[in-house]
């Protein structure tokens, strides 16, 4: 076999600036750069786990078992918004919706459940599949008729959150205590963590999409349109097809968020904060997932919502003003969005 | 010899007396009142480089078009191993054995080399693994991505599972060529290969294609770049205002007559 000049790992000797070589043009000038592009996780990671030590150092009780049960807690809810958004931020879109079709869901299933007296499981299943349908109306925007993500679904936002607004009429729904709407609440013991039966169901989905991203074609797929989709759609693969089940498992995911939420809070209104929308893709862009769609992993966006979750927790415990929790976020925010930039370099 | 279902009107066996493995008669495709294709004829023989070269607007590309499944001619007959084909979209095409290595890069940068040549194509891990739970055999692929690459002799295809942005221009290149070889089983077409490219990078491809061609796979080789044409061609076919004004080869004729032919300035 001949050995030809500027193999991968023959970086072209005497390559000037004008002329880098075939294969030394690639290379990554900066070790630290090449292995965030091979784990994008890897800096979320290394931010949550200094964070936490940091924060230990000024309040103790932050890394015992009972802070940490209430983090775990606190971050189911948006964990799993931000899994589903990972998912459609994977494919270069964005849905801002989300936190309004999560509400409607919500409304739906306690609405039913309470209001109307149908059996729960029966509410549970419609809410799901509301939350299905936003996200079939999303997908159905983006697909057929070609608008970009960021506007349909900002369309949406608003169409989601007037409907949510009507069916509950201003009520707060209460399901009954021992009703399965609220077993997500429910506190399961393992050693000296409480966590709920939401975040046991939260692991359980960053799991199954974390398989279907990594292993399955369908999660090559992902990653390929997200990345080119001119090359996806000309290797064979139905990118709008694709595109619209994306929207629907993420839709499917908000479902599950929703029956989550009132597990948590125990009751179902449409008066929950306003940054669940916002918190979600924080969570991602922290979480080294790309806006510009085919780079990160779910494990990267669970790293990020726990990192906002662990900033909100440290910053509030050890007294820290409710401003500066919002600066430190928007500043992580910021940082991570750089750092991708400098990170996807390589494409030039 | 093939006989098979009376083709309207039977492609023109060459010198030794062989089928073409492609052809195409008498194609016409219009866009509006833009004539692309006025009648155009083709034929590509079994293991030959065929050349396409044309000036600007005299429908080379929709030629090429026709032939992979990316446009669906007006009238004529498309004629794979002598039967005739109807292709009405680019899957059909690749079914049919004719892969088509497009002018834009067409790879996907994120994704490793691997994961590139399977794309749309991935093998699944056998028993319920595989058809429950639709895992992928990661293993099977990257090893027989890497037999294929072997086989085609890249040597600047070192680790298979490099991702592709990590690589040159004409790495990636010989990434798009390698699938289009590994799963072209009649037909393997190339759009501009070289367009991208500097001047080191357009020879490596232009060994690869040498090397494909050494395997007896026919090559159609769209190019505007003369000194690759006339280095890979075994006959050139010089498209002119929608029809195919000559077939020439490099033996013959030289790059100023076949400039000549596609311009106008003289026929062959």
């Amino acid at each position: 076999m001949r050995a030809r000049a500027g193999g991968p790992a023959d970086p072209v000797p005497g390559g000037s600036a004008a002329d880098p070589g075939p294969a030394g043009a690639a290379r990554f000038g900066n070790p630290v750069q090449s292995l965030l592009h091979s784990y994008p996780s890897l800096g979320p990671f290394a931010v949550l786990v200094l964070a936490c030590v940091v924060f230990d150092l000024f309040n103790s009780r932050f890394l015992g078992m009972a802070n940490l049960s209430i983090m775990l807690q606190q971050v189911a809810v948006v964990g799993l918004l931000a899994l589903g958004q990972t998912v459609i931020i994977l494919t270069a879109g964005i849905d801002l919706s989300v936190g309004a079709a999560m509400i409607l869901a919500q409304m739906v299933m306690a609405g039913l459940a309470v209001t109307n007296g149908c059996p729960v499981v029966l509410a549970l299943a419609v809410g799901l599949l509301v939350a299905l349908l936003t996200g079939l109306v999303n997908g159905f925007l983006v697909t057929r008729f070609h608008v970009p993500p960021f506007i349909g679904t900002l369309g949406t936002l608003g169409v989601f959150t007037a409907v949510g607004l009507k069916y509950a009429n201003g009520q707060t729904l209460s399901p009954k205590p021992g009703s399965f709407l609220l077993w997500t609440g429910k506190i399961v013991t393992l050693g000296s963590f409480h966590i709920t039966v939401g975040v046991l169901m939260m692991i359980a989905l960053y799991l199954i999409v974390g398989y279907a991203l990594g292993r399955t074609a369908w999660g090559k797929h992902v990653y390929a349109v997200g990345d080119e989709p001119e090359a996806a759609r000309l290797t064979g693969i139905n990118t709008a097809r694709l595109l619209l089940s994306v929207y629907l498992v993420a839709g499917l995911v908000y479902g599950v968020a929703a029956w989550v939420q009132i597990g948590r809070v125990g009751d179902a209104s449409t008066d929950i904060s306003s940054t669940l929308n916002l918190d979600s893709i924080t969570a991602v862009v922290i979480g080294g997932v790309s806006l510009f769609g085919g780079r990160g992993m779910v494990l990267g966006t669970l790293f990020g919502a726990l990192i906002v979750q662990v900033f909100q927790n440290g910053l509030a415990l050890a007294g820290v003003q409710d401003l500066y929790q919002q600066l430190a976020e928007g500043l992580l925010v910021i940082a991570a969005v750089s750092l991708d930039r400098w990170i996807r370099k390589v494409r030039s | 010899m093939n006989t098979t279902t009376n083709p309207p009107r039977p492609p023109a066996p060459d010198a030794a007396g062989r089928t073409p493995v492609l052809a195409a008669r008498d194609l016409v495709k219009s866009y509006g009142r833009v004539e692309a294709l006025r009648g155009a004829d083709f034929e590509l023989f079994p293991g030959e480089v065929l050349a396409v070269i044309g000036d600007n607007g005299a429908g080379k590309s929709t030629l090429i078009k026709c032939l992979s499944g990316a446009a669906v001619p007006d009238s004529g007959t498309l004629l794979l191993d002598g039967a005739p084909a109807d292709f009405r979209t680019p899957a059909q095409a690749k079914a049919a054995g004719i892969e088509t290595v497009y002018q834009t890069l067409a790879v996907t940068p994120a994704l490793d080399i691997a994961s590139n040549l399977y794309l749309g194509r991935e093998i699944r891990r056998k028993g319920p693994l595989g058809t429950l739970l639709r895992m992928l055999d990661t293993a099977a692929m990257r090893k027989q991505a890497e037999e294929h690459i072997k086989r085609l002799g890249i040597a600047t295809l070192q680790d298979i599972t490099q991702p592709v942005e990590t690589l040159s221009g004409g790495q990636r290149q010989a990434v798009a060529v390698a699938r289009a070889a590994a799963f072209g089983s009649k037909v393997v077409i190339l759009d501009e290969p070289t367009a991208a490219l500097g001047v080191r990078e357009s020879g490596q491809v232009a060994e690869l294609i040498k090397r494909l061609r050494d395997h007896g796979m026919p090559i159609v080789l769209i190019s505007h770049d003369m000194p690759v044409v006339f280095e890979l061609a075994d006959r050139i076919h010089v498209q002119r205002l929608g029809r195919r004004a000559a077939v020439i080869s490099p033996a013959t004729h030289s790059m100023e007559d076949a400039v000549a032919i596609m311009t106008g300035a003289r026929t062959a």
